[in-house]
Order: structure tokens, then C-alpha cells, then sequence
């Protein structure tokens, strides 16, 4: 049986990865998998500890982030396709019409 | 409530309606609508007072009426209430009558003025004010109308107000007044405390229970001093008499009404109406004879060097108000009253006689410009005649009685001396003289004045249609009236008159007259003869003062009238500190005006309010636009920077947690 550090440790590093790609990358849509990568790396250890508990809830969360984020991509999608033919362009640097 | 209520409370509220008509719509009235409105409705007032009288006999005294109950706190009660005694009824005739007749006077005198309707509409609203002061049961009411006739007299003052001067005289008395009231209202607050109540009644009957304060400041003699405070800032004694003279900027029938016949006796009713707690500290009764001797001399010499006509008259009213003080001071508190009641019939006279000769040669106030106007117009300078003589003390005229009774009494009473007595005679000579050196300046000799006075600057505020004229009837006819009553007012006698008066000021008094053994009514009999004939000494002492008055006016403003400039030059600073009012003005504003002024500007205004509470504001306005300067920064619009931001604050968080967890 694998110990449930190693899920831990796992799911540590694909939320850091998510992370560092979120502040690293300018483009849009990288960003946006990068949150999903984020959110990956929260399931993952979710499930381990519903295995490790034997409690179910940790998986129900699961399923709850899964729709969210499928709900979120929808509408982030959407609007990253609107501010593409406003703008012409995906980088999050050139999208600062509310800077001061 | 007795089954026959005498409705005590119309006899104030009357004039309030008068001057709520007049003052909310006068505007729109024509001008004779105007004079009708003022006249039937203090008019009104008077004929009640009048029903009062008719009825008095058929009353039990104190007579008090309760119209509803104004203020419950635990025990204490103050209501609005009306008393009435022997002494109120005096108070309520002098003032509806002379009130009356000053009301008919002004219409005379200021049909040509702008603003005629506010004029009488003030007017109404001082009788209302003075009326509840008269009237009132209790101090708490009695104070209301104390502080409205402040006002009304602050209001009429300040007539004039786009004048400088009048309206700062109108400040002066609002604000000398104020420092009395300070002393009154701590007084009342004693009362409270001490005795729960504010009602005279109970207030009498507690005080009357206390031993009386021989020896050292007691409760009963600081409240009376605190009193007097109140009163002297009303009545203007030293040290806060210096309201009054300037409050001659106000038109000549309010200085006659207001600081002349009522409001400035008000002091002196006062006074009276506390006789019990005054009676009973007989170290306040006896600041109260000092103040009003003092008072009595220092003003009557101030008079003598004026050349003001209406300045020499207000300086004779301190100076008269003085005597009043004297009598309370001495226990002669209905002989204070019997010269408030003269003094309201002559000296209101002279004021309203003043105002006919100001009247006539078209505003004209210095005596040195009149002169000659005896056969001009001469039924002003009958009328004045009577008061010039009334007030100087010659019998039988009303003046007379009533001062020639308060000297008896400085003299003869257990708490007077020869020293009142004395000053009070010197006092006399003076106001003889000073009252005399007006009359012969302006009625005799020749006239001084410019010919074509019409283009005085003044003579905007009178009517200057050509030449010396005598005043229209309506002015004559007070004029008439109030001489007949200095002529005869005396003639009630002082005697009688303090039979009427004393049930309401022996009711409460210490009663320690035991019926007296024959051995003492024989030496009772020996001393009444005595007494009988100091008093027969002592007038004609007062007499001989009066016509040594009236000798040395004629000597030096009749018979050699370029003497006077001699002697004024041989005193010199003398004569110069006399004319100058002893420089009591400028004193107290070196001691207190400028710097409460300076104060004001340095500590208040710029340290306090321009330092402290602005600097507060503007600091930490200031404060919030440099944090926010500084904060703004992290503000940047990098969406990268934010969620740097986000993650460094969870990364924050979670370090905190697996440290706080690892403890």
C-alpha cells in the first residue's frame, strides 16, 4: 500500500506547478489551465484521504470541484474569446484597462 | 383654584398676542392698524389690571393662581402659576399704566421711523416678559420673564441696528446682564438644592425657619448675595451699571419704558420679593444697602458732567436705582417699592419729555445746542418741570415722599447708619443739581443750536419739518398724565403705603413682637416723639439739599453760565475723570474685555479651533491620503502581481497554521 504521504506530496507538487505557471505565463489560456492544474492537485488529495479515512465525502468533493470547474472553463472560455476579438490579443499584460 | 378665578394669566398674555399679530403680519398693516393692534392689546392688559384692583379688596393674599403644571422632576415642581400680593399688584400697575401711556407716546414718536410695526411689536412682547416676571409664582417663571425683558431690551436697544453704535450698546446690555444672571441662576440652583423647591411660598417658609445668619457667610446669605448679583446686572449697580447709559442708542420711549420706569426696577422687585431670605442675612442685606449707596453717589457725580440730555437721565436712573437698594438694604423694603413707583411716574416722564424736546429740535441730543426752549415749546417744558422737581426732591411733589422716606428710614433703621443716610443726602444735593443744570440748559438763556438744524445728520431718525415745534398731542397727553402723577403720587404718604405693603412683607417675617409692658409703651411713646422730630430734622435737611442743588444750577448755568467752564478748568483731571466717566469703560476693558478679546483670538481661535480641532481634521484627512498614497502601490492592474499577492498570503497563512501546529 502506498502511504498516503506520497498522494500528499504529489498533489503539493501539481498545485505548486499550477502556481508557478499562473505567475510565470502570460497567456491566457495557459493561466486558465493552470488553475485547473491547481484544482487537480486539491482533488488529488481529496481522494486520498476519502481512501485513507474510508470516508466518501472527500470523493463527493471531488465530484463538486469536477462540475465547478467545468462551469468555470465554460465561462472562462467565453470570455477569454470575447477579449480576444476586442483586444486581439491573450496577453494578461496587455489587459490592464483598470490600472490606475 | 378659587371658585372665582381672576384669569391672572390674560394679563400677560394679552400683549404676547398683540405682539404676535404685530410681528407676523404688521408688515402688511397700514400703520394706524399697527398702533391699534399694540394699543387695545396692552390696553387690554391695563384695564384687567385695573379689574385686579377692583377685585383686591374681596381677595385672599397671596392670591395664587395655577394655570398648568411646566416642569415634575421627583419632589421638584415649578409651574405655570401667578401670584399676586400687595407687592406684585404695585409691580402690575406701574407697569401696565406706564407701559400704557409709554405705548400711546410712541406712536407720536415713532410714526416717521421705519420698522414701525417690529418697534411695537418688541414693545408688546417686554410687556408679556415683564408681566410674567411680575407675576410669576416661583423663581423658574420669574425668570423666564427676567431673561425676556433682557431680550426685548437687547432687541429695542439695537432698534437702530444698521447703527454701529446701537448695535453693539444692545451687546453690551445683553452681555452685562448675562453676568448677572450667572449669579441669579447659581442662586436658584442653591435654592434647589438646599430647600427642593422654587416656589416663594415654600421657599419663604423654609428660609423663615432658619436662625437668622448673624456672624460669617451662611446658605441664606450667599444665596442673597448671589441675588444680588442677578439684581445688580438688571438694575445696573456697581459694578455692572455701565449697560445702562449706552442703552440710550435705543429710541427715546424704550429708554423711557425699559431702562427707566420697568425692566431696571426689576432688580429692586426682586430683591423685595426675597425679603425673607434677606432678612435673614443681614451681611447680604447689608452689601445690598453699600452697593446701592455707593451706586446712588458714584453716578449722581458721573451726571453731573454729562452733556448728553438722555445720558444725564440714565446716569439719574443708576443713580435713583442706588436709593432703591438703599431702602432694601436697610429693611425699608416697601420704601424701595414706594420709590419704584415714583421714580417710574418722574423719571419715565423726564425720558419721554426728552424725547419731546429731541423730538423738537429735529434730533438734537447735546445740551449745550439747546437753550431757550422754554416758550418753543411749552407744555414739554411744563411737564418736565414737574419731573425736574418731583426728582429733586422738593415737597410735596412724589419725589419727595418716597426719598425723603428712604433716608428716614437709612437713618432711623436698626441695620441703617448715618453714613447712608449722609451720602444719601449728599446724593440728593447732586442729583438736585444735575437735574437742574439740564433744565436750565436747555429751557433758559439762549438758543445755541444751529438755525437750520433740519440737515442735522440725525434728523433722519426725527421728523426735521422746520423749526422748533412742539410735539403732537399723542405725545403731550402721557406726557400730561405722568406729570399729574409725579405731582400727586407722593400723596399716598409713605406710611400708608408701607400699611398696605407690609402683610406681604411681615406674613413670613421673624414675629418676636411681644405685646409691650407699660414701662415700654411709655418709652416706646418718648422714642416716637423723638423720632417724630429727627424726621421733621432729617427732611428738612433733605430739603435744604434739594434747594442747594437748585441754587448752585442757577448760579452757575443761569446766572453765570461761562462759570462753569472756569471750574471745570480749575479741577482739571478731576473734572476731566468725571466727564469721562471716570473711566470705568475703559477700566473693565483693559481688565476683562481685552483680554477675554485676546483670549478669545489667541487661545481660542487660533490655538484651540484653528490648531486643535482643524489641525485634528486636516490631519487626519492628510494621514488618509498619505497611507493611501503609499498603499496604492500594490494597486498595479498586473493580474500576475495579484495572484503573487494571493499566493504569498496563503503561503503566509499556511505557515503560520503548520507553525502554530507545530508548537
Amino acid at each position: 500500500m502506498i502511504p498516503l504521504s506520497y498522494y500528499l506530496v504529489l498533489g503539493g507538487i501539481l498545485f505548486a506547478c499550477g502556481v508557478a505557471g499562473f505567475l510565470i505565463k502570460r497567456n491566457i489560456i495557459t493561466i486558465f489551465m493552470s488553475i485547473e492544474l491547481m484544482l487537480n492537485g486539491v482533488n488529488l488529495s481529496f481522494v486520498a484521504f476519502a481512501a485513507h479515512w474510508h470516508a466518501l465525502s472527500g470523493q463527493v468533493f471531488v465530484f463538486f470541484v469536477m462540475v465547478v470547474a467545468a462551469a468555470e472553463a465554460a465561462v472562462g472560455l467565453a470570455i477569454i474569446i470575447a477579449v480576444y476579438r476586442t483586444r486581439e490579443t491573450l496577453n494578461v499584460d496587455q489587459v490592464n484597462l483598470l490600472k490606475l | 383654584m378659587t371658585p372665582n378665578p381672576l384669569h391672572l394669566w390674560l394679563i400677560p398674555v394679552l400683549p404676547l398676542i398683540g405682539a404676535a399679530i404685530n410681528g407676523l403680519f404688521g408688515k402688511r398693516f397700514s400703520r394706524r392698524a399697527v398702533a391699534a393692534v399694540a394699543l387695545s392689546f396692552c390696553g387690554a392688559a391695563f384695564v384687567m389690571a385695573l379689574w385686579v384692583v377692583s377685585r383686591f379688596s374681596s381677595l385672599s393674599l397671596p392670591h395664587t393662581e395655577t394655570l398648568a403644571t411646566w416642569l415634575r422632576a421627583g419632589s421638584f415642581q415649578a409651574d405655570f402659576a401667578f401670584y399676586l400680593d400687595q407687592l406684585s399688584l404695585v409691580m402690575l400697575l406701574v407697569v401696565t399704566g406706564v407701559g400704557f401711556l409709554i405705548h400711546i407716546y410712541s406712536v407720536g414718536y415713532m410714526w416717521e421711523e421705519g420698522g414701525f410695526y417690529r418697534f411695537f411689536s418688541y414693545l408688546n412682547l417686554f410687556m408679556f416678559f415683564m408681566l410674567t416676571l411680575v407675576l410669576a409664582n416661583n423663581y423658574l417663571l420669574m425668570f423666564i420673564g427676567w431673561e425676556g425683558v433682557g431680550l426685548a431690551s437687547y432687541l429695542l436697544i439695537g432698534f437702530w441696528f444698521t447703527k454701529d453704535s446701537a448695535a453693539s450698546a444692545g451687546k453690551k446690555a445683553f452681555i452685562v446682564n448675562r453676568i448677572g444672571d450667572f449669579g441669579f441662576l447659581i442662586g436658584l440652583f442653591l435654592l434647589i438644592k438646599h430647600f427642593g423647591s422654587l416656589n416663594f411660598e415654600q421657599v419663604f417658609q423654609v428660609a423663615a425657619q432658619q436662625p437668622v445668619e448673624t456672624a460669617g457667610v451662611g446658605l441664606l446669605t450667599t444665596i442673597g448675595l448671589l441675588l444680588m448679583v442677578g439684581a445688580a446686572g438688571k438694575s445696573a449697580q456697581i459694578p455692572l451699571y455701565v449697560w445702562l447709559p449706552d442703552a440710550m442708542e435705543g429710541p427715546t420711549p424704550v429708554s423711557a419704558l425699559i431702562h427707566a420706569a420697568t425692566m431696571v426696577t426689576a432688580g429692586v422687585y426682586m430683591v423685595a420679593r426675597s425679603h425673607v431670605i434677606f432678612e435673614h442675612a443681614p451681611t447680604a442685606m447689608m452689601v445690598v444697602a453699600i452697593v446701592g449707596t455707593l451706586t446712588a453717589l458714584f453716578s449722581a457725580t458721573i451726571g453731573m458732567a454729562q452733556t448728553d440730555i438722555k445720558k444725564v437721565l440714565a446716569y439719574s436712573t443708576v443713580s435713583q436705582l442706588g436709593y432703591m437698594f438703599m431702602a432694601c438694604g436697610v429693611g425699608a423694603f416697601s420704601m424701595g417699592i414706594f420709590h419704584l413707583m415714583t421714580h417710574a411716574f418722574f423719571k419715565g416722564l423726564l425720558f419721554l419729555a426728552a424725547g419731546s424736546v429731541i423730538h423738537a429740535v429735529g434730533g438734537e441730543q447735546d445740551m449745550r445746542k439747546m437753550g431757550g426752549l422754554r416758550t418753543r415749546i411749552p407744555w414739554t417744558f411744563w411737564t418736565m418741570t414737574a419731573a425736574t422737581f418731583a426728582i429733586a426732591g422738593f415737597p410735596p411733589l412724589a419725589g419727595f415722599y418716597s426719598k425723603d422716606a428712604i433716608l428716614f428710614r437709612a437713618f432711623v433703621s436698626p441695620q441703617g447708619s448715618w453714613v447712608y443716610w449722609a451720602i444719601g443726602v449728599f446724593s440728593a444735593l447732586l442729583t438736585s443739581f444735575y437735574m437742574f443744570r439740564q433744565w436750565f440748559l436747555t429751557f433758559f438763556g439762549e438758543y445755541r443750536g444751529e438755525p437750520n438744524h433740519a440737515q442735522d445728520e440725525h434728523s433722519s431718525h426725527h421728523s426735521g419739518h422746520g423749526g422748533i415745534h412742539e410735539s403732537p398731542k399723542v405725545m403731550l397727553i402721557p406726557l400730561v398724565i405722568l406729570a399729574v402723577l409725579s405731582v400727586i403720587g407722593g400723596w399716598v404718604g409713605a406710611e400708608r403705603f408701607n400699611a398696605f405693603l407690609s402683610p406681604g412683607f411681615h406674613g413670613h417675617a421673624i414675629t418676636k413682637l411681644v405685646a409691650p409692658g407699660p414701662e415700654e409703651a411709655a418709652r416706646m411713646a418718648v422714642e416716637n416723639r423723638a423720632i417724630e422730630h429727627l424726621e421733621l430734622g432729617l427732611t428738612f435737611v433733605a430739603v435744604a439739599a434739594a434747594a442747594s442743588g437748585f441754587f448752585l444750577a442757577w448760579l452757575l448755568y443761569y446766572r453765570r453760565p461761562q462759570l462753569p467752564q472756569e471750574i471745570a478748568r480749575a479741577l482739571g483731571r478731576f473734572y476731566q475723570a468725571v466727564a469721562n466717566k471716570y473711566y470705568v469703560d475703559e477700566l473693565y476693558a483693559v481688565l476683562f474685555v481685552e483680554p477675554l478679546v485676546e483670549g478669545s483670538k489667541n487661545i481660542l481661535w487660533r490655538g484651540m479651533d484653528q490648531k486643535v480641532i482643524d489641525g485634528a481634521l486636516d490631519g487626519s484627512a492628510q494621514g488618509a491620503r498619505e497611507v493611501s498614497d503609499s498603499v496604492r502601490r500594490m494597486q498595479s492592474g498586473n493580474l500576475r502581481s495579484y495572484a503573487g499577492w494571493v499566493a504569498v498570503g496563503a503561503a503566509a497563512v499556511i505557515a503560520y497554521m503548520i507553525w502554530m501546529g507545530a508548537r
